[in-house]
């Protein structure tokens, strides 16, 4: 019996209009993940309250943990007149109730499609007096029908940037850190090299002590963790900027180099051992510095479980599907282990996204904006050893009878995602210990009797 | 458990006291103090009513109510979204309704299906995108039927998905739906209920007349959605008493089901608030009466098979269920028992769905426990204070968008005697197309509070401290954080099933292990209590 029983294998049609199985979903999620990032921000949806709805239930679900987000409300008049006065209302009602520090308004299709003005009606809110004294508004466009969720936490830190960064004449000494979407352990683990590293910065988003909060008997509504928007402000004065993951970071990147002068490099997310090398190559490019001998321990452990487990991974056939951020690095690391990435599947489109896989990886199977669909008919006709990505491929894995790496987002069924870091070269010894486990258990499972091993 | 609990008048006002005046008076009308007074006369609430912009909710949209809810647990039907990704991708799988299809049956629910709509389809219009989409999807799956949903987009731009479904049938001979679900279009996830039942019943019912299998006892349920598996319970129920079930509206179901529900010779509503037109119009049109059931709790099951029982005026089908009820009934009265010991005395609040909030307050009866507050997600004034209020609710321009079906009787198809039977028995005191709501149910100064936000959701865990709380997934860890197990009721919490004899008894299980679990007891360490008592807690051995 099988589960996804109508996927046909075989000769692969083409669609033109018919996504089955996304491999992406829409951009407002991106930018409420992106603004909770900020301590003391509520993100707010401009539109009807299903998209919230759904988007809350989409970061709860993935971290067990509040998500807290407001909404416009649309009726059917809003939507036809404009959705101006719902946000006026909006504004007023939630700085009574909720007293945040920064309202971080996002819009939808809805709001999109009849083209409410976020600056106009930010100015007149305050020009209205219904931002009180010391007060934030933010805001950034996030139409679901154009690009993805990625795309969406892109735009909101480019709003971050543009709303909440103070230009400087002079500059400081430290660096202004833009990581793309990674979990709230992983930008917790990208402070830990900048601070052994010696690297004075501002981090923004981070979203370290917000997803994560521990439980204390009281609900804390604006969590511990968060960039402060003073600290963000500074960015200004950076000497540089560091963006992880050029997809979900460029358009802040720019902003800061346009606007505000600040320069800087924009590489990999730092996922396994090249890409996290990349990132510190960046760190002594701009500082000069000596690399700690600690982090030179770390990296130079997960040289030696690769060396020392190769065996189990050489030639093992992998597919992997979501976001283009981590499929890039990922893809490299994969290759670093000797695997064979045979299909490789991103919802998010761009050609750089493209270049750039192919470069990596120019036998694969690739689609860039496709879909689980088609990801699944190729592992029919041509079947893998390993299947990575989100909580939506394990009815593939068990049709396919395939070990399945929970990796990327959403994943809704397991835990450990939110604690423990996948970046950096404790990140990367992680990530190669999860394969193992995966590959080995096979091992175990299929094994003739007479062959079982005790030592692997 | 808390001693002193402020009284609920007072509670509400502590509710709304930070909201801006004009909020403060809505909420203030949808928020009562309960009084149960002679003929069940309950205190008018405010429901169905907008929710004020900028506050966080736990509502969703119409869509949601329309894709999600109704027809969400429909096996062979491709449902296609058309709109861009994102609603198609929430609502993919995230509302464990469970099918079994068998080996080789059809099966789409684990499939998301979407037109994807990019901008210059909302610049240039999207409906040859879906007509493709739609082709695609018939080449490649040859399903019985294929449904269209709208989202906000696409109502803004005009697509016509009716049109689309029109043409789309013609040219593929297959039956193809559209569903004008647009997110904005209702309050709340209620006016999706009301779009999917609609076109359920224009597009599908009565296509297929035959009478297969027994000819007697036929009957329908309606708003029983297979949340991890109670329609599985109930649906072995009626075949062990003798029931014959053509369709369940809409858990585990198929299309064929609903094509042919118009057989059945009883409806019986259980989620009286996403299906009551459903029942109403059947009658209107085949004259099959209706009934109100509850499988939620042991004795409301009973007390339903009971009545359906009744209905059929044969002794042998009346003696047999009777029979196994009283079975049953024993069973769990044992498993209550030890349960109940263990939960006696405890309080719950339960702020969910539209039906839910009330059927689950029989379960917690059996428990022995308080109902300090309840309210709904997405209900209506009936839903609160009972069918009697239906005549005096205000149409307003929310309601007013929802297409009402003007259905009259088939002349073909109407069943004379079924509305004969009905005479009769009602004369006998049998009562039909009844619900007296939750508020006549619940104690007089329990607070009854419509669409509750998450600031009174927090404000009423400081006053009340219930021992469980019952909400969703947006609220669940807000709640847990403050140190409180909470139950959600719309997916379970992955447990299950809830419903008839065995799943009441799963319920008391879940319960007294989330009451009484010992983390919640070690939340803080000991050097961090405000007074020290004992250094480490004192846990409570778990029931065997
Ligand atoms: S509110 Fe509209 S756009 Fe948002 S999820 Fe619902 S249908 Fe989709
Ligand atoms: S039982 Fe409740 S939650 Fe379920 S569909 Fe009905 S109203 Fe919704």
């Amino acid at each position: 019996m099988t589960l996804l029983r109508h996927t046909p294998a075989g000769e692969i049609k083409e669609r033109e209009a018919l996504v089955i199985n996304p491999a992406k979903t829409c951009q407002p999620i991106g930018a409420m993940y992106a603004s909770l990032g900020i301590h003391g921000a509520l993100p707010h949806s401009h539109g009807s309250q299903g998209c919230c709805s759904y988007h809350r239930s989409t970061l709860t679900r993935h971290y067990k943990d509040p998500v807290m987000a407001s909404t416009s409300s649309f009726t059917e008049g809003s939507a036809v007149f404009g959705g101006q006065a719902n946000l006026l209302t909006a504004i007023q009602t939630i700085f009574s109730v909720y007293d945040p520090k920064v309202i971080a308004i996002h819009t939808t299709c809805l709001s999109e499609t009849i083209g409410d003005d976020m600056v106009q009606i930010r100015k007149k809110a305050f020009d209205d007096g219904k931002v009180p004294d010391g007060k934030l508004i933010i805001y950034g466009n996030t139409p679901s029908y154009v690009g993805t969720h990625v795309t969406g936490y892109a735009n909101m830190v480019k709003g971050i940037v543009r709303d909440l960064v103070k230009a400087s004449e002079t500059k400081g000494e430290h660096l202004a850190v833009i990581p793309g979407w990674v979990e709230p352990c992983d930008m917790r683990e990208i402070k830990r090299y900048l601070n052994v590293l010696g690297v004075p910065f501002v981090m923004f988003p981070d979203t370290d002590g917000v997803f994560d909060a521990p439980m204390t008997g009281k609900h804390v509504f604006y969590p511990k963790g968060g960039a402060k928007v003073e600290d963000i402000a500074t960015a200004g004065a950076a000497k540089a900027s560091l963006s992880l993951g050029r997809v979900a970071t460029l358009l802040g990147s720019e902003e800061l180099s346009k606007t505000f002068g600040v320069e800087g490099d924009v590489v990999d997310l730092p996922i396994g051992l090249a890409a996290t090398d990349r990132m510190i190559e960046s760190l002594i490019k701009t500082y000069g510095l000596t690399v700690a001998e600690s982090i030179n321990d770390e990296r130079g452990k997960l040289v030696d479980l690769l060396s020392d487990m190769e065996q189990y991974l050489w030639g093992k056939k992998v597919a992997i599907f979501g976001d283009p951020d981590q499929l890039i690095p990922l893809t490299e690391f994969l290759k670093t282990m000797g695997m064979d990435v045979r299909h490789i599947v991103t919802g998010t489109e761009g050609n750089y996204i493209r270049d750039r896989l192919t470069e990596i990886n120019p036998t694969a199977n690739l689609k860039v904006g496709g879909d689980m669909f088609l990801l699944h008919q190729w592992m029919k006709n041509e079947p893998v050893d390993l299947l990575i990505g989100n909580t939506y491929g394990k009815y593939m894995a068990r049709d396919e009878d395939v070990p399945f790496l929970r990796f990327g987002f959403p994943i809704l069924d397991r835990q450990g995602h939110q604690h423990f870091p996948t970046v950096g070269y404790m990140g990367g010894i992680r990530l190669v210990e999860q394969i193992l486990n995966l590959l080995m258990d096979r091992i175990d499972r299929d094994v003739e009797e007479h062959k079982m091993e005790l030592q692997m | 458990m808390i001693e002193h609990r402020p009284d609920a008048a007072t509670a509400k006002q502590e509710l709304t006291a930070k909201y801006p005046s004009k909020l403060a008076k809505k909420r203030g009308q949808q928020m009562v103090a309960n009084k149960v007074e002679d003929g069940n006369v309950v205190p008018e609430v405010l429901a169905n009513s907008r929710t004020a912009p900028g506050i966080i909710t736990q509502r969703g949209c119409t869509y949601a109510g329309c894709k999600g809810v109704i027809l969400g647990p429909t096996r062979d039907i491709v449902n296609i979204t058309h709109g861009p990704i994102g609603c198609g991708f929430y609502s993919w799988l995230t509302r464990r309704n469970m099918t079994d299809p068998g080996p080789d049956g059809e099966n789409y629910m684990l499939y998301s299906f979407s037109s994807d709509l990019h901008e210059n389809e909302i610049v240039f219009g999207g409906e040859k995108k879906l007509e493709a989409a739609v082709r695609e999807a018939n080449e490649l799956f040859h399903p019985k039927a294929i449904s269209i949903f709208s989202t906000c987009p696409v109502g803004l731009i005009g697509d016509d998905v009716h049109a689309v479904a029109r043409k789309m049938k013609e040219e593929l001979g297959i039956n193809v739906f559209g569903f004008s679900c647009e997110g904005y279009k209702g309050v709340s996830q209620s006016a999706g209920h009301h779009i999917a039942n609609n076109q359920v019943f224009k597009h599908i019912v009565g296509l297929d007349d035959q009478v297969r299998g027994q000819k007697k006892f036929r009957v329908n349920l309606l708003g029983e959605y297979n949340i991890g598996g109670d329609a599985f319970e109930i649906e072995e129920l009626f075949k062990r008493c003798g029931f014959e079930l053509v369709a369940t509206f809409s858990g585990n179901s198929t299309y064929g089901q609903f094509a042919n529900a118009q057989t059945a010779d009883l409806n019986m509503v259980m989620c009286h608030r996403s299906i009551n037109y459903v029942a109403e119009m059947m009658e209107k049109k085949y004259g099959i009466p209706w009934i109100k059931v509850n499988f939620v709790s042991a004795n409301a099951t009973a007390k339903s098979l009971i009545k359906m029982a009744e209905y059929f005026e044969d002794a042998e089908l009346l003696a047999r269920t009777k029979a196994i009820c009283e079975e049953e009934l024993a069973k769990v009265e044992v498993m209550r028992k030890k349960y109940a010991a263990r939960t006696h005395g405890k309080s719950v609040v339960l702020f969910v769905g539209g039906s839910r909030a009330h059927h689950y307050q029989e379960l917690f009866k059996e428990l022995e426990m308080k109902v300090l507050a309840a309210g709904y997600e997405f209900a209506h004034r009936d839903d609160y204070e009972g069918r009697k209020v239906l005549p005096t609710i205000k149409v307003d321009a929310d309601s007013r968008n929802i297409e009402e079906l003007h259905v009259e009787k088939d002349e073909a198809l109407y069943r004379a005697y079924l509305s004969e039977r009905k005479e009769r028995l009602e004369a006998e005191g049998y009562t039909f197309s009844d619900y007296a709501g939750m508020m006549p149910e619940m104690d007089t100064d329990s607070l009854v509070i419509d669409d509750i936000s998450s600031y009174e959701t927090e404000k009423l865990i400081e006053l009340w401290k219930p021992d469980v709380f019952c909400a969703g997934i947006k609220e669940k860890f807000v709640i847990q954080k403050m140190g409180i197990p909470c139950k959600q009721l719309h997916n379970y919490d992955v447990g299950g099933p809830y419903n008839a004899f065995r799943g009441a008894v799963n319920f008391y299980r879940d319960i007294d292990r989330m009451a009484n679990s010992p983390v919640w007891k070690l939340t803080l360490a000991s050097w961090q209590e405000e007074s020290v008592e004992s250094a480490s807690p004192v846990l409570e051995p778990a029931l065997a």
